[in-house]
């Protein structure tokens, strides 16, 4: 199992006091599993998926990612988690602006000792990248910056790919251009990917869809 | 002559702010003060005088130089007691100070020397008489004739002087009165010198001949309170007469005048407060003030009604305590010459 | 209408009270830094000038005996009465119970110009003074003397350590010198047709007077300190044009918007510049405060009590003069003024549809590293143009403008350079980021990195200058005030006896021949030296050959001063005829500042042979007890007091003088620092939002906010060193401008520079830690950010 979530809670201090978004999640996924999470605004899909991604620590519950706890990893074992066992792709402002685009993509695999030149190469001329490889991210559009992001969390070869809303900034024809290419190559990995989208035509190309409401899956 | 210059006096800031002129209208304290009914004794009357605090041998020239440029000359030498009393050393309380001046139509060169009493850098002695201060000298075998020596960076000058008459005593036989208080001072003259010598001047040496007056006075409190300034005049008229006269202006803005008439002979009239009268006509602006540099003088009592014009209205004293001094013409009733005084104008 | 956007405009602050305060205090500082080294620079001016006017009568031409011994009374009246303008001087010295006090006597009445600084009032007047009432002295001495003299003591702080003045006659009876004096000063104006000195005083001879070097000494010294005052308002403006800026560009979105609803341009910019003369207004009445604070902090000796504030005028008292706070206000306002302009152009060209994003970082910024620094080149050119073919004062401060307008401005470049090459270097990918991502910030910081650089060249060139200038005079003193005593006998046929006494008592007896003569047509003293220990150890040369002394010794070459060799054009290995039947080569130079007299010095042996009746009667004397040898020469010779001179009081005076100097510019380096830090500080506070997108990524791929926030500490670190790398040759090229270049336009002569490595290692940690502390808060905050403000980045939709 890749991923097991059990009984997940989380709140949120807001002006009148901690407002609760998960009240309670079970979920799992298997490898080569890709899976679709909705929900209405403000419903804690992006939290969930920020849980399960080290980026945040749960109120009460168990994370385990490749069957290790991780709601028990101090900060520094969260970092290394992040680094070698899931990859990210977010909405926007994914990529380090210092750095250029090859060195975005080789940086998650560098920090957890994956790197493969050839591998890189690979993705980048899969992604059509291969043009845009010494450009820095501020002078490509928004469409090859998600192909980037997305190039990046492959390179590192994580268990669990987590993506938030990787198309929601692009128009529809790039988007739907994007998904493939993403899931084509996680599924080459063998990788599981959760995508968190508010969008049908992506839930519907995922093998499994669970929908979140008030805090909880439904 | 009134009370002149009293340089020290403004030196100690302790009477700085003291009444009158040069604080010369401050307390007697312990010093002698001048009574009327005085006998002079001469010539231990030509020194000094420690007991007062005040004192100065003060002679001013009319002179002129073969082609008949006119020159004024003064020389001055003033004593300031801290305490009534002498010493031998650097201790003597006996200040002196002295100003030399020589004034040209249209320069005038001062100079100025201060000493004290007690080492021999200045001083007066009777017989013979010896008036010093530095290497300026009024010296000679008498009071009548005496060589008269002083130099300053741009100027010197070295003259004889022989009396041709009688000493001339002012006020009451010598007791000279200063205001409607009673102060007063000791006061005669010598009038009469005739002046032959030579002037260095930055142009070259001048040979000169003319008239001398020289003032003797002493006291301890000359003016009153209220006395802020004064106006003096000593006029030689071609017709031998003389005309010693002075306002003291109250700071009030009335004044108070004394005049004394001396006839060719050397007899004297003393005339009392208002007789003498002086207006000024033309005012000019020296050294950032405003001086009358040419007045009508009047003394009815002896038909005398004359226009006294300074021959370089830029006779300014830049010295401790400045002041204006210098030459005058007269031309009206009489016609002459002689000196001009200002002080205290601010 | 106007109200309401005026209102807009400053709720900006109201919301960021800290740029409010940056600005406020930015700009507070820049006047404060002004306007306290301008009042240091006035004070440590007038304590120099009553230092001078106690201690010599320098300024003017002295009589002293040719013979060494006092003056008597009857040549100071013989000379007035031949005419010559002369006022007399006696300085001994008074044992006390409480210690040694050099009683000064002088008279008030023929002293030329003010020469000892004595303050007359109410209770201490002229006539007091010249009945020998009174003694002024400073408190120390005045403790000293209490209950031990009969006269009124009045303290006067201007008056130097150790020293009581007082008049002429009540100095002769302190002294027991009755009728004695020690020298005669002439008044510069003299009469005319005066007679010969000679003829009236053959025993006195006539010294010239010394203020001509001297005065020269202190003044350059202060055209630098002034030069160094310039260059703190150079930082203060730096700085507040770093806030500025920052603030500006933070406001780009609320003028969009302002525009958007419909204000015209115009009255945005009227109300911005009426909200800046404000700001300016406010910070430079603080500014100046503050500056007068620092300012009598600064001056221990100098309260800066209620008196200054109600104008009465007390010597040694800093002043609240008028033209500090209109000078502190000008400066408020000037450098608003110029820190505003780019920032208020930038808003008055700005179009509504611009992004509202501020670019203060920006990768594109690279080009523009690039521009500065290609002006920067430009104004090295020129400053090379100025230093090979301009002359002139003028043409020298422009000079060290280009210098330091020039570094300032490749500084970006230049950091651009180092970074990138580090990270070309480096292999993994952690320092990959790392140095990338400094580069990328260079742009943010690189106004309060100038301001770095510019407070470190200033410091590095301060200590190097002051520095410089302390060890040429203390080696100057050193050369001259070797001995510990100086003996100056009267009685020539004395000469032997003393000799024989000191030879006994002391450990190096340097008896002193001198005649003055004429060398290559410059009027000059030759002296006869006893070679020894003393000469061959304090004795420095500005040029030499060989062993210099024992040439000297050996009777084969001759010493001379600087001024001889340069107005003779001569130099080492020349020869030079020093006495009529004698022409030596010249085996070393001295300087000897100061003196308009040249100086050769010979082998005692060689001056006797020439000189033969010269007898000596003045002497050096080293010894390790120089109060016991002093009451032998007194008690068992009877010479009188002013015939014995300690040395070690004279140098310690001078040398005091210049702790306060250093305690002034120990100061300023930490103020300096400070303003520099404070710009760092602000710099990062005011980035820390910008940075959060920078850092998130590299957060969420793997590392903790912990090692972020090391790496960013670390990174204020380097950049700090590598701007003081730079800082510390610009800071040498300003010493070196100044001492070599502004000093010879402005005197004619060059000051030695001397180097002090360790200084600058002090320096650059201290500007190292001044960075690192200004770094540790923002760093801390980083390190604490909550995960959720960085997850912010990544979504537009919460």
């Amino acid at each position: 199992m890749v991923l097991s979530v059990e009984n997940v809670t989380k709140s949120f201090a807001g002006a009148d006091g901690a407002t609760p978004v998960l009240r309670g999640v079970d979920l799992q996924m298997q490898a080569g599993e890709t899976l679709a999470l909705t929900g209405e605004s403000g419903s804690g899909k992006s939290t969930l998926l920020h849980l399960v991604g080290g980026l945040d620590v749960v109120d009460s519950g168990v994370i385990r990612v490749n069957g290790q706890d991780i709601t028990e990893m101090d900060d520094t074992a969260r970092a290394a988690l992040r680094r070698s066992e899931v990859g990210v792709v977010f909405q926007q402002f994914n990529l380090i602006p210092s750095l250029t685009v090859a060195a975005n993509i080789a940086f998650q695999a560098r920090l957890s000792g994956r790197h493969d030149p050839t591998q890189v190469a690979a993705l980048a001329k899969a992604l059509g990248l291969t043009p845009h490889l010494e450009k820095y991210p501020e002078a490509i559009s928004g469409g090859q910056q998600q192909r980037v992001a997305i190039a990046r969390t492959l390179a590192a070869r994580p268990r669990l790919v987590l993506a938030d809303e990787p198309t929601g900034n692009l128009d529809e024809a790039t988007a739907a251009e994007v998904l493939d290419q993403m899931l084509a190559l996680v599924t080459e990995t063998g990788a599981a990917l959760m995508v968190v989208t508010h969008s049908q035509a992506v839930a519907d190309r995922m093998s499994r869809h669970v929908h979140l409401s008030q805090g909880r899956l439904a | 002559m009134i009370a002149r210059v009293l340089l020290i006096l403004l030196l100690l800031p302790a009477l700085a702010q003291a009444q009158g002129f040069a604080g010369l209208g401050t307390e007697a304290d312990d010093f002698a003060v001048p009574r009327a009914g005085y006998r002079f004794d001469f010539p231990q009357d030509h020194g000094p005088h420690p007991d007062f605090r005040i004192e100065w041998w003060y002679l001013t020239a009319n002179l002129e130089a073969e082609d008949g440029t006119p020159y004024g000359v003064q020389w001055t030498l003033f004593r300031s007691a801290l305490a009534p009393e002498t010493a031998d050393g650097w201790g003597d309380p006996q200040v002196w100070f002295a100003h030399a001046a020589l004034t040209t139509e249209d320069a005038h060169y001062v100079a100025e020397r201060i000493a004290r009493g007690g080492i021999g850098q200045a001083g007066v002695t009777v017989q013979p008489f010896n008036a010093w201060i530095d290497d300026w000298r009024m010296a000679g075998p008498s009071f009548d004739d005496m060589r008269l020596t002083a130099r300053g960076a741009e100027f010197a000058y070295d003259l004889n002087l022989l009396a041709e008459g009688p000493l001339v005593f002012h006020g009451d036989a010598g007791y000279s009165v200063k205001s409607d208080q009673g102060q007063a001072s000791y006061y005669y003259s010598q009038p009469y010198f005739r002046v032959s010598g030579s002037l260095t001047l930055p142009g070259g040496e001048v040979a000169v001949t003319g008239s001398a007056w020289l003032d003797r006075e002493w006291s301890s409190q000359p003016l009153a309170d209220t006395q802020s300034g004064w106006d003096w005049f000593s006029l030689s008229f071609d017709s031998g007469d003389k005309l010693m006269g002075f306002l003291l202006r109250e700071t009030d803005g009335t004044s108070f005048s004394s005049a004394t008439w001396i006839a060719p002979d050397g007899t004297t009239t003393a005339f009392p407060n208002g007789a003498f009268r002086a207006q000024p006509l033309d005012i000019t602006r020296v050294a950032g003030r405003d001086i009358p540099t040419r007045w009508a003088v009047q003394l009815p009592e002896r038909d005398v009604d004359v226009t006294v014009k300074a021959l370089n209205p830029n006779a300014w004293m830049g010295v401790s305590i400045p002041y204006w001094e210098g030459p005058v013409t007269v031309e009206g009733s009489h016609s002459g010459k002689g000196y001009l005084e200002m002080t205290g104008y601010e | 209408m106007t109200l309401t956007v005026f209102t807009a405009l400053l709720s900006h602050w109201r919301r960021n009270w800290l740029q409010f305060f940056a600005l406020i205090a930015g700009l507070a500082l820049a006047t404060a830094l002004w306007s306290g080294v301008q009042a240091i620079n006035a004070e440590a001016r007038a304590s120099y000038d009553a230092a001078a006017a106690t201690l010599g009568e320098g300024q003017f031409d002295q009589l002293v005996p040719r013979a060494g011994g006092t003056v008597p009374q009857d040549t100071y009246v013989a000379l007035r009465r031949a005419g010559w303008q002369v006022s007399p001087i006696l300085e001994g010295r008074l044992d006390a119970d409480r210690g040694r006090v050099r009683v000064l006597g002088i008279d008030p009445l023929t002293a030329p110009g003010t020469m000892a600084p004595v303050a007359m009032n109410a209770d201490a007047d002229l006539g007091a003074f010249l009945e020998g009432e009174l003694v002024f002295a400073n408190a120390e001495t005045a403790d000293r003397l209490e209950g031990q003299i009969p006269q009124r003591i009045l303290i006067d702080e201007g008056i130097a350590p150790g020293i009581a003045v007082t008049d002429i006659g009540a100095a002769q009876r302190l002294l027991e010198a009755d009728g004695q004096l020690s020298r005669l000063t002439l008044a510069r104006v003299q009469p005319m047709g005066l007679p010969p000195l000679s003829a009236v005083a053959p025993d006195l001879t006539r010294q010239p007077a010394q203020d001509a070097g001297a005065n020269r000494l202190t003044d350059s010294f202060h055209l630098n300190l002034t030069a160094f005052g310039l260059l703190s308002f150079a930082v203060g403006i730096f700085i507040v044009h770093g806030t500025i800026s920052l603030a500006f560009e933070q406001r780009r979105g609320m003028v969009r918007t302002l525009r958007a609803l419909g204000v015209p341009l115009r009255t945005l910019v009227v109300l911005t510049i009426a909200e800046l003369v404000v700001f300016a207004v406010l910070a430079g009445a603080v500014g100046v405060a503050l500056g007068y604070v620092m300012a009598s902090v600064l001056l221990p000796n100098v309260a800066a009590t209620v008196q200054g504030l109600y104008g009465a005028q007390v010597a040694g008292t800093l002043q609240l003069r008028p033209e500090w706070w209109v000078s502190g206000m000008a400066i408020a306002l000037g450098g608003t003024a110029i820190a505003a302009a780019g920032a208020l152009w930038k808003i008055a060209h700005m179009s509504i549809l611009e992004s509202a994003r501020p670019r203060a970082w920006s990768v594109a910024s690279g080009s523009g590293a690039t521009r500065l620094g290609a002006v920067a080149l430009g104004l090295f050119g020129l400053g090379a143009g100025i230093a090979i073919w301009g002359q002139g004062l003028l043409l020298s401060f422009a000079l060290l403008a280009c210098v330091l307008i020039g570094a300032a401005l490749i500084l970006p470049l230049m950091l651009r350079s180092a970074v990138g090459l580090a990270e070309r270097l480096s292999t993994t990918v952690i320092w990959q980021w790392f140095w990338a991502d400094t580069r990328q910030q260079v742009p943010g910081l690189s106004l309060a990195l100038m301001a770095l650089l510019l407070a470190t060249a200033a410091n590095v060139g301060v200590s190097t200058m002051v520095s410089s200038f302390r060890v040429t005079f203390v080696d100057f003193l050193d050369q001259r005030l070797a001995p510990e005593l100086f003996v100056q006998i009267e009685d020539e046929a004395r000469s032997a006896e003393v000799e024989t006494v000191l030879r006994n008592e002391a450990r190096e007896v340097l008896p002193l021949l001198s005649v003055e003569t004429e060398i290559a047509g410059v009027p000059s003293d030759l002296f006869g030296v006893r070679v020894g220990p003393t000469y061959r150890e304090n004795w420095l040369f500005l040029d030499r050959s060989g062993d210099v002394w024992s040439q000297v010794a050996d009777e084969d070459a001759v010493v001379v001063s600087e001024q001889l060799a340069r107005r003779a054009g001569l130099w080492v290995g020349d020869p030079v005829r020093v006495a009529p039947d004698v022409t030596l080569p010249i085996a070393g130079i001295v300087a000897d500042y100061g003196n308009p007299l040249g100086q050769a010095v010979m082998s005692e042996t060689l001056f006797r042979s020439i000189y033969p009746d010269q007898i000596a009667t003045q002497f050096g004397v080293r010894t390790e007890d120089p109060e016991a040898l002093t009451r032998i020469l007194l008690d068992d010779l009877g010479l009188p007091p002013a015939a014995v001179i300690d040395q070690a009081r004279i140098k310690a005076f001078s040398l005091s003088v210049f702790e306060r100097t250093f305690t002034i510019t120990g100061a300023l380096n930490v103020l300096t620092l400070g303003v520099a830090a404070f710009a760092i500080l602000m710099s990062l506070l005011t980035l820390a939002s910008l940075r959060v997108p920078q850092l998130a990524p590299v957060w969420a791929l793997g590392m903790t906010r912990r090692d972020l926030g090391r790496l960013e500490l670390l990174r204020s670190v380097i950049l700090a060193l590598l701007t003081t790398l730079l800082a510390i040759p610009l800071g040498l090229l300003l010493a070196w401008v100044l001492l070599a270049y502004v000093n010879v336009e402005a005197f004619g002569w060059q000051l030695p520079m001397y180097l002090f490595p360790g200084h600058y290692a002090v320096l650059s940690l201290f500007a190292i830690v001044a960075a690192a502390v200004a770094a540790l808060w923002p760093a801390f905050r980083l390190s604490r950010t909550p995960p959720s403000s960085l997850l912010k980045v990544f979504a537009n939709d919460r």
